[in-house]
């Protein structure tokens, strides 16, 4: 399956140098971003990257950065709407 | 916890177990007819809000101090898909309080999280009862959990298992590791049909109505068209998402839209005039539900949500009010 969201968005950074090449943002990213080549990590094709921020949570020397959030349209209304960051408000009824 | 007071029909609780940690509440890998309609209706949206776990340690089988522990959340449908996968597998199940929201969700917002996961192991006196430290998570339960800090809190250290419970026996064969396939995130035909549902009521719900009462003015033709507009938005975008043009979500529903009013105009007694004013009246309703469906997908990024509604919805509304413009000049004539 080839579904691809829109191109040079994503705001996923990986500082090489701090890398240690443990494998946990392989081991954790839902859409394979991340490859381990000469014992670092790399980012294959950040276009695949819905920043949904596990890779950066989870890297235990900081070495990743991204903006983290979910990619809903009614989160970013939302946000918009009451001045606040983006929340898709998943809870009691929503379809999230 | 279920509103309704049928809890007992499903597969929660079937006992408990006596252990060092005290008694601890059994279930089992059974999956009855009573779980499969409660899983149905939480997707209609029907009751969603009572398809609550009690949050707490729950004992599969007969398990030992050996056994592993899986952590899921206390929604309904993840419980079910996890304990339904674990057949002849003696675990601890540790269910974290997420509100009822399922663990992908529950992760993006931090409910399935480092301080709630810390507080559950705690809670639960985990530690008394295994001779292990170890913890498997879902994948999905990453954005919400640093392992790192896990560790260093409990000392339990959490190895993230497979996307799919399903893959659950293979990971476990495979000695507690994923293959890349068991860390991809898919969204297939069948993953997203099954998000239409919950689509289509949450904009039936008032465009249905709507469409009610421009049958009831006599504008038959606009009532079958708003439908047309909610069908296309709701359920042909899941269905057809790869064969819609573009990337955009709003692209991808304004074609399906296109394709719905074009596909309706032979039924419809419009002249070229007003064929263009429904299209821009129509399409811009079906590109927005197309746009929500970004939310249910499993792909798009919050930066580019953001980048197409910037461009999508200032065009929406000048379409819709340009459709509605071009109608009221006419009636003026």
């Amino acid at each position: 399956m080839s579904l691809r969201y829109l191109k040079g968005v994503a705001t996923l950074k990986l500082d090489a140098a701090r890398c240690t090449g443990c494998g946990m943002c392989v081991n954790v990213c839902p859409h394979a971003v991340f490859r381990l080549e000469n014992r670092k990590a790399i980012i294959t094709d950040a276009d695949l990257c819905m920043e949904c921020g596990a890779c950066a949570l989870n890297c235990p020397v900081q070495a990743i950065t991204v903006k983290k959030g979910t990619g809903c349209a009614t989160a970013v209304r939302n946000g918009f709407l009451h001045g606040t960051e983006p929340d898709c408000g998943c809870g009691e009824d929503s379809g999230c | 916890m279920s509103m309704n007071g049928n809890e007992n029909q499903f597969t929660t609780v079937t006992g408990t177990l006596n252990t060092s940690a005290g008694q601890i509440p059994s279930t089992s890998a059974e999956y009855k007819s009573a779980d499969r309609l409660a899983a149905w209706k939480a997707r209609w949206g029907i009751h969603r809000a009572a398809w609550l776990i009690k949050p707490g340690l729950y004992a599969l089988g007969a398990p030992s101090a050996a056994s592993p522990v899986f952590a899921t959340a206390n929604y309904k449908l993840s419980f079910d898909n996890l304990r339904r996968n674990l057949k002849g597998i003696d675990s601890w199940i540790l269910v974290l309080n997420t509100k009822g929201i399922n663990v992908w969700c529950a992760a993006g917002k931090g409910t399935f999280g480092t301080l709630e996961l810390v507080r559950s192991i705690m809670e639960t006196g985990l530690e008394k009862l295994l001779e292990h430290k170890s913890i498997i998570l879902p994948q999905l339960g990453a954005p919400g959990v640093a392992a790192h800090r896990v560790k260093a809190y409990t000392g339990f250290s959490v190895t993230y298992g497979p996307v799919r419970a399903e893959d659950i026996p293979e990971f476990m064969r495979l000695g507690n590791k994923t293959s890349p396939e068991m860390r991809e995130v898919r969204f297939g035909f069948f993953d997203r049909i099954i998000l239409a549902p919950v689509e289509f009521v949450q904009f039936g719900k008032y465009i249905l109505p709507a469409a009610l009462i421009l049958y009831l003015l006599g504008l038959k033709a606009d009532a079958v068209l708003a439908a047309g507009a909610l069908l296309a938005g709701s359920v042909l975008v899941p269905a057809f998402l790869p064969r819609l043009p573009g990337r955009s979500f709003a692209l991808k529903g304004a074609a399906a839209g296109f394709s719905v009013v074009a596909a309706l105009s032979p039924l419809l007694d419009f002249d070229l005039y007003q064929f263009c004013a429904r299209t821009l009246i129509y399409i811009p309703i079906a590109s927005f539900i197309g746009l929500e469906f970004t939310g249910s997908s499993t792909y798009t990024s919050l930066s580019g949500v953001k980048k197409e509604m910037r461009i999508a919805m200032p065009a929406q509304a000048l379409a819709l009010l340009t459709g509605l413009l071009m109608l009221a000049f006419r009636r003026l004539l």
